[in-house]
């Protein structure tokens, strides 16, 4: 029988490494992350197309016994002032953790919080 | 008579500012009851029905669609194209069809397959239509990413979007909780189990996405 491994792998992902990475190649790198068994946690989030495309990705990727897709919950959006939207400025969305549907769980998320709950025993390989 | 005769002063807006036509998908996660809400829309519009609906998640697993639904409100109408789109999720498991709704392990992982490609058909359907209608449970937390993913890409395509917060017939719904946590989108109390305050909805329908805006690309 294969030991299951009881650590939990978290890596925060800085805003300059997501800031060098393509769309397409950010979300082939948070996928590759997260199949490992690895939950990230994004200090710059992922915009809503971005959004899209990875959830489409996932259903791209689902395998049945061994990855059954993402659990993902990201703090709402920066809100722009008025000025800031008159010169062009887009909202941001902020801080975002990934992890892998099997392992990680969404208990409640508002505005201002997100809580979550691991499933022991399904560690990163 | 006045001025216009029957002719009513919506009408003659609409007819000035107003589209005729659009194509309104109605979008949601799993069992917030779309393929319901899409029944009822088109019972009473047409008489007819969209398709199948089950406690089962993931019951609608293509798109279905029904051309040229006319909704009337006073003397001002839109004709529609109603889209009832597969539920959007982050996950499929098919263990879960087995062990909760006791699908055999073929018919589950079936579900499962179709599902998937059903969420991949509901993001397409985004790139082609004019506005959403976003069914939430007012019995569950609104805050899923499947709501806020789908909010954010009609939000940064202009696109109007309409919320049903759905199953108020039940004791434990809250459609105030979905008005606070969305402030910027009208969100209508809705069964559309029962019909309740389908008129409602209707009317909103009609004025909210009869609006011309610039619909912007990708």
């Amino acid at each position: 029988m294969t030991k299951k491994e009881s650590e939990i792998s978290f890596n925060l992902v800085s805003r300059h490494k997501l800031n060098e990475l393509t769309s397409s190649e950010k979300l082939k790198f948070i996928l590759k992350e997260v199949k490992k068994g690895k939950i990230l946690v994004l200090e710059h989030g992922l915009t809503p197309f971005e959004q899209a495309n990875l959830i489409e990705n996932t259903m791209k990727e689902i395998e049945e016994d061994t990855f059954i897709g993402v659990e993902m919950e990201g703090l709402g959006e920066d809100r722009p002032t008025f000025f800031q939207k008159l010169f062009g400025y887009s909202k941001k969305p902020r801080v975002t953790l990934i992890g892998p549907a099997n392992l990680l769980k969404t208990i409640k998320k508002d505005n201002d919080m997100i809580q979550t709950k691991i499933i022991p025993g399904r560690g990163a390989k | 008579m006045g001025l216009f005769g029957k002719v009513s002063l919506a009408s003659i807006l609409q007819r000035i500012f107003g589209k005729k036509h659009a194509k309104i998908g109605i979008y949601g996660p799993p069992n917030v009851g779309k393929t319901t809400l899409a029944n009822r829309i088109l019972r009473d519009w047409t008489g007819d029905i969209m398709g199948s609906v089950s406690e089962v998640p993931h019951e609608t697993r293509r798109a279905k669609w029904k051309k040229n639904v006319k909704v009337e409100n006073g003397g001002s109408s839109l004709f529609m194209d109603i889209v009832d789109t597969p539920g959007v999720a982050t996950k499929v498991d098919y263990k879960e069809f087995m062990n909760t709704w006791g699908l055999t392990k073929d018919e589950a992982k079936r579900r499962a397959k179709e599902a998937t490609e059903g969420v991949i058909e509901s993001i397409k359907w985004l790139e082609d239509i004019d506005g959403v209608l976003l069914v939430m449970d007012s019995t569950q937390d609104p805050f899923t990413q499947v709501n806020v993913t789908i909010l954010g890409n009609l939000e940064a395509r202009n696109l109007p979007v309409l919320i049903a917060a759905n199953k108020i017939d039940m004791e434990e719904s809250s459609p105030a909780t979905l008005k606070s946590a969305f402030p910027q989108h009208p969100v209508i109390p809705i069964s559309a189990l029962t019909g309740y305050n389908s008129d409602n909805l209707y009317t909103t329908m009609v004025s909210h996405f009869s609006k011309k805006r610039k619909k912007k690309r990708r």
